[in-house]
């Protein structure tokens, strides 16, 4: 069944195209990891799924729907969760606060607080999670940034690069957590560390330009001369 | 728990000071609580959602006016005229915000600002009904509640309590509820709050309304105690005083809008008793504690000494 697809999905900022006619599907359950040169559109491209952008053309069908007119919030409230790729957290809350806000929209009172404790401890942040969310070290606010993803209980879950500033030991935590998550949601994965995506992911799409160079098992990736090319030609990002 | 202590606590100050005060400071903290309420109302919006409107004027004096027009034109009893206030209040409050908000930021200080100038100048031109600049007396026989006389000081003293125990305990519960933590989060990043699948239009669009009609149901008690409705209420002046008292009380506190508006007004009551360049005195201590307690004084007190406070 496929839980996400898009079609002549296309986005430009005056005039400069960003994403150009993008047609991607996404089966339910799968990993699919999103991979593309830095300016790729990688970015732009889940922002119009979860309506961040408005797209400039073309349709977004999550579950059956078209969402393409929807706003964001009403996106995220139909099972699609995202992950910023820049820190985006309530600084002056404490962690447990950051999380909770992401489950209190679909959930009440002691239940709230048992999915904000099975989360803390799932992202590792257990004794941390009455500091301060803006005092946190970086590593610790970007496993917040994940728990805040993870509590929402989502069917889409679109991390966008959350591996960036990690340790390798928060790394190696973190491809677990995935694993971990793939009977639940179906996870659509921007990451530069090609480790990563080689230990997570069931398919990669690789975009370049705006547009869709790509699309195969990780080993047919990585024999992919235009890929290697594009991407994987240069050292490890 | 040390929470609800501190605001009862407070409360019960209130009400044992009524029966040792002088006249003198017993009328000015009543007028004290009803402004204090009014501000209570202000912070919702500014302190915690982190909207800084211009105009709450407006509300305060739809409040006002709701109330006032009802028992000058329409001889309603003083408790039906309050009824009036606060839902005129909050249908004004509520049709601002669905224009208002469409703007955030500099734009919504604007749109905020230029509106309740527009209903300023509205009570001027209908000034055959509204008495404009010059206000209208309610009389005392038209402020009675249940046969008591809102115009007797202990009376009014308890009245203005009532007042400000309800804003006091609607805004405590209000932002330890869940709408209200959301208020708080959009406060500190709405971009992320839309995007955690919260309309923070509607939530915006409900602190509006609660800031607006608390605010209004200040302005309605304001005028029913002391028995007068005027223009100036509605004027910029009076959209300004709350942001000045939540700012030096401490924006996004629960007391601080009392501690704000209980320090401007005897900073400017003790400063003109000693000399006539009283808002020169006022100016100096304004600028001092914005220098010093950037976060005003409940707000430094958090910083310091509290940091669970409300």
């Amino acid at each position: 069944m496929t839980l996400l697809s898009t079609k002549g999905l296309s986005k430009s900022f005056d005039g400069l195209e960003a994403v150009s006619s993008v047609d991607f599907e996404l089966p339910a359950g799968q990993i699919r990891a999103l991979i593309g040169p830095n300016g790729a559109g990688k970015t732009t491209f889940v922002s119009l799924i979860c309506g961040r952008l408005a797209p400039t053309s073309g349709t977004v069908t999550f579950d059956g729907y078209d969402i393409t007119v929807l706003p964001a919030h009403e996106r995220i409230q139909r099972g699609i969760a995202y992950t910023f790729q820049i820190t985006s957290i309530f600084p002056g809350l404490s962690a447990r606060e950051n999380i909770a806000l992401a489950a209190r929209r679909f959930l009440k009172g002691a239940q709230v607080t048992e999915v904000v404790e099975a989360t803390i401890d799932k992202v590792g942040l257990l004794g941390r999670a009455d500091q301060t969310a803006g005092d946190l070290a970086y590593g610790h606010k970007r496993l917040l940034e994940i728990g805040m993803g993870l509590a929402q209980n989502p069917r889409l879950l679109i991390l966008d690069e959350p591996t960036q500033g990690l340790s390798d030991g928060e790394i190696e935590a973190f491809k677990e957590l995935i694993r971990d998550l793939a009977d639940q949601a179906t996870i659509l994965l921007i990451e530069h560390n090609m480790k990563v995506v080689m230990a997570t992911a069931n398919k990669i799409s690789v975009l370049d330009g705006g547009r869709m160079l790509a699309e195969g098992t990780p080993e047919e990736i990585q024999n992919n001369f235009a890929v290697q090319t594009a991407y994987l030609g240069r050292d490890d990002a | 728990m040390k929470v609800v202590g501190l605001h009862i606590g407070l409360l019960a100050v209130l009400f044992a000071l009524q029966f040792v005060l002088p006249a003198y400071h017993h009328g000015n903290l009543a007028r004290i609580m009803v402004l204090a309420s009014y501000a209570i109302g202000y912070n919702i919006l500014f302190g915690y959602t982190g909207l800084l409107s211009l105009g709450h004027a407006l509300f305060f004096a739809a409040g006002m006016y709701g109330m006032g027009l009802g028992i000058q034109h329409f001889d309603l009893p003083a408790a039906p005229a309050l009824i009036a206030g606060v839902v005129s209040a909050a249908l004004v409050s509520g049709g601002l915000a669905l224009l208002a908000l469409r703007t955030t930021g500099v734009a919504f200080m604007i749109v905020t600002l230029m509106f309740a100038q527009a209903g300023y100048l509205t009570i001027l031109y209908f000034g055959e009904w509204t008495r404009g600049d010059e206000g209208f007396v309610i009389a005392q026989s038209a402020r009675m509640i249940a046969g008591i006389d809102l115009s007797d000081p202990t009376n009014r003293y308890f009245a203005a309590l009532i007042l400000f125990s309800i804003c006091l305990v609607v805004c405590l519960w209000l932002i330890r509820s869940p709408f209200g933590k959301t208020l708080i989060a959009i406060r500190e990043n709405e971009e992320r709050v839309t995007m955690l699948g919260y309309s923070t239009f509607a939530h915006k669009l409900g602190a509006m309304v609660v800031s607006g009609t608390l605010s209004g149901t200040a302005g309605a008690t304001y005028g029913l105690l002391f028995g007068y409705a005027g223009a100036s209420f509605a004027s910029v002046q009076y959209s300004i005083f709350p942001l000045l008292w939540v700012l030096l009380g401490g924006a996004g506190t629960v007391l601080g809008p009392f501690v704000g508006t209980l320090f401007m007004f005897y900073l400017i009551d003790l400063s003109s008793g000693i000399t006539s360049a009283y808002m020169l005195i006022a100016g100096v201590v304004l600028v001092l504690l914005t220098l010093f307690a950037p976060q005003g004084l409940m707000g430094e007190l958090r910083r310091r000494f509290w940091k669970g406070l409300p």
